[in-house]
């Protein structure tokens, strides 16, 4: 099938890794028609799979309608369907999939399967404008440094244990916090922080680019635990030095490879604070500092179409017999013709 | 005269006692609560030209340390003539750039031997003097420490950063880095080093193999 690069081409997305199953129509040329989401909530711990995967089933009639309704288009309007292909959580990636597949057969258009954590950069770019920054891709499930160099976005660094989210999500259950619809732990957190005024002293621990956060999270539960500081001085402690840490690698790429920009994408993305801090660094080496918009820093459909599209353009698809879900696909295995450097 | 602005300091080319010298200063970052801020750069600042001092001990050249004042994280220390092994390694020849990668795992070896972790192992961190000599610089992120997980985390940053920055040799590289560390530590203790490697690799996120 010729790429099909007119005005009415349009892209459906699936996203479905963790905990979000979303759907959103883009056009070709990078418009977010509509962009559905439906959020499993587990009524207590974190994401259980097999759950969340029956929650993504559940709601993937309603979504996909309620993208379509916004978007106000026919089904048959839709060129291309893509999907999120990994990383992520088997169950919930292949309850998307399955969608897509069946979706991509019965209209007989292309099937693209779509890195998760590049989408994740790639709708930072597209909503920014960033051509090629060192992005930091914050969220429950990943933290990574990267920038593009020869073909792929390069990891420059990464977290060695749990994910800078994960461990806000995990801080936040363990002090008794709760989650509210709309409110993610981090947010919660984010607030509490902000009327912290004491500086509890916590491990802070950057190996080169690489960042452990295991430790930290352990020891500021222990310090709530152990009372050394109120719940809203440890939230403004813990945020402080995790934070810093992220901070301080992504500076330490940015001087490494003098990039001209610096984007802050992913879930944590929305945290102000962190937004600041990184804002900072940007200044001064230079570089422009651009982060994803609120709507489109969790996970969502938006990022997993506009990334099939640049796929798709530059000759990729995935057919159906070798659109398996990959749980564990890196950022770097991804070959990114598409990108220009 | 600013020379290098890194991520947790900054470079600067000074002339000092009619000597050239570069002055690390750990300015204040804005980013960061003072508490925090005071907390580690003082810290680092005492504790780099420690560590320069013990990797000389071991056998691998260091810059010279002149002064050292923590009240304002500033350390005079020795310019040291040469290209950052960054900028060579994928210029030079495939002979040479093999038995400059294997000379760089010999000193790594070295600083492992004697309880040095270096804590930043990239190709900007590492000069090649006109006379063949590798200084490692920056120890700002060193440690000390003799376990096996540590030796382990520096010599996977060592290969992250061959990866990123010098993708095309990285892997013969890192194979040659290997080899002198064997010559180093010795094949035992590098054949658990490098198997400390591959389980830190397997932690990390989404790696195919765990």
């Amino acid at each position: 099938m010729p790429v099909n690069n007119s005005v009415r081409s349009y892209c459906l997305g699936i996203e479905s890794t963790a905990d979000d199953f979303g759907v959103a129509i883009v056009s070709f040329e990078g418009k977010v028609l509509s962009n559905a989401n439906d959020t499993y909530m587990p009524k207590e711990g974190g994401i259980h799979p097999r759950e969340a995967a029956r929650h993504h089933a559940e709601v993937a009639e309603k979504v996909l309608a309620e993208a379509f309704e916004k978007a106000a288009i026919k089904p048959r309007d839709i060129s291309l369907v893509a999907f999120s292909q990994g990383p992520g959580l088997g169950p919930c990636l292949r309850t998307g999939a399955t969608a897509a597949r069946a979706l991509a057969s019965y209209l007989d258009v292309p099937l693209v399967g779509v890195n998760h954590c590049v989408g994740h950069i790639e709708i930072g770019k597209l909503a920014t404008g960033a051509t090629d920054p060192v992005t930091l891709y914050v969220s429950g499930g990943n933290t990574i440094v990267s920038a593009f160099e020869a073909g792929r976005y390069r990891i420059f660094g990464e977290t060695l244990d749990i994910a800078m989210g994960n461990c806000l999500d995990v801080f936040a259950r363990a002090v008794g916090l709760k989650q509210r619809s709309g409110a993610p732990f981090g947010a919660v957190v984010e607030e509490l922080a902000r009327k912290g005024e004491n500086f509890v002293s916590l491990p802070y621990t950057v190996k080169g680019m690489d960042l452990s956060f295991s430790g930290l999270l352990t020891a500021a539960v222990q310090a709530f635990q152990s009372k050394k500081g109120s719940l809203e001085d440890v939230c403004f402690s813990l945020q402080e030095v995790a934070f810093s840490m992220l901070t301080e690698v992504t500076e330490r790429a940015l001087a490494h490879t003098e990039k001209p920009e610096v984007l802050l994408t992913g879930g944590v993305a929305a945290n102000r604070k962190l937004q600041s801090m990184l804002e900072v660094i940007a200044e001064e080496h230079d570089a422009r500092f651009c982060v994803v918009p609120r709507g489109l820093a969790a996970d969502n459909g938006a990022m997993i179409a506009w990334t099939g599209i640049l796929a798709y353009k530059s000759g990729i698809s995935t057919p159906i017999e070798k659109s398996y879900v990959n749980v564990k696909w890196r950022l770097e295995e991804v070959y990114a013709p598409w990108v220009e450097g | 005269m600013l020379i290098k602005k890194g991520a947790e300091a900054s470079l600067f080319l000074e002339t000092w006692h009619n000597r050239k010298v570069i002055m690390k200063r750990r300015l204040p970052k804005k980013y960061r609560i003072p508490e925090l801020d005071m907390m580690i750069r003082s810290q680092r600042t005492v504790h780099e030209p420690n560590l320069i001092h013990k990797a000389k001990e071991a056998g691998v050249p260091t810059p010279t340390i002149f002064m050292v004042d923590v009240a304002e994280a500033n350390i005079i220390m020795e310019f040291v003539e040469g290209k950052q092994v960054k900028e060579v390694l994928d210029a030079v020849s495939s002979e040479e750039r093999l038995s400059l990668s294997s000379l760089i795992g010999r000193m790594i070896g070295r600083l492992h031997k004697h309880g040095i972790i270096h804590g930043d192992l990239t190709t900007s961190n590492m000069i090649l003097t006109p006379h063949g000599k590798v200084v490692f610089v920056d120890f700002g992120l060193s440690e000390r420490s003799v376990e096996l997980e540590p030796k382990g985390v520096d010599l996977h940053l060592m290969k992250r950063a061959l990866h990123s920055t010098h993708h095309k040799h990285a892997k013969e590289c890192f194979k040659a880095v290997m080899k002198g560390y064997a010559e180093a530590v010795g094949k035992e203790e590098a054949k658990k080093v490098t198997a400390k490697i591959l389980e830190i690799e397997k932690r990390g996120r989404y790696v195919a193999e765990r």
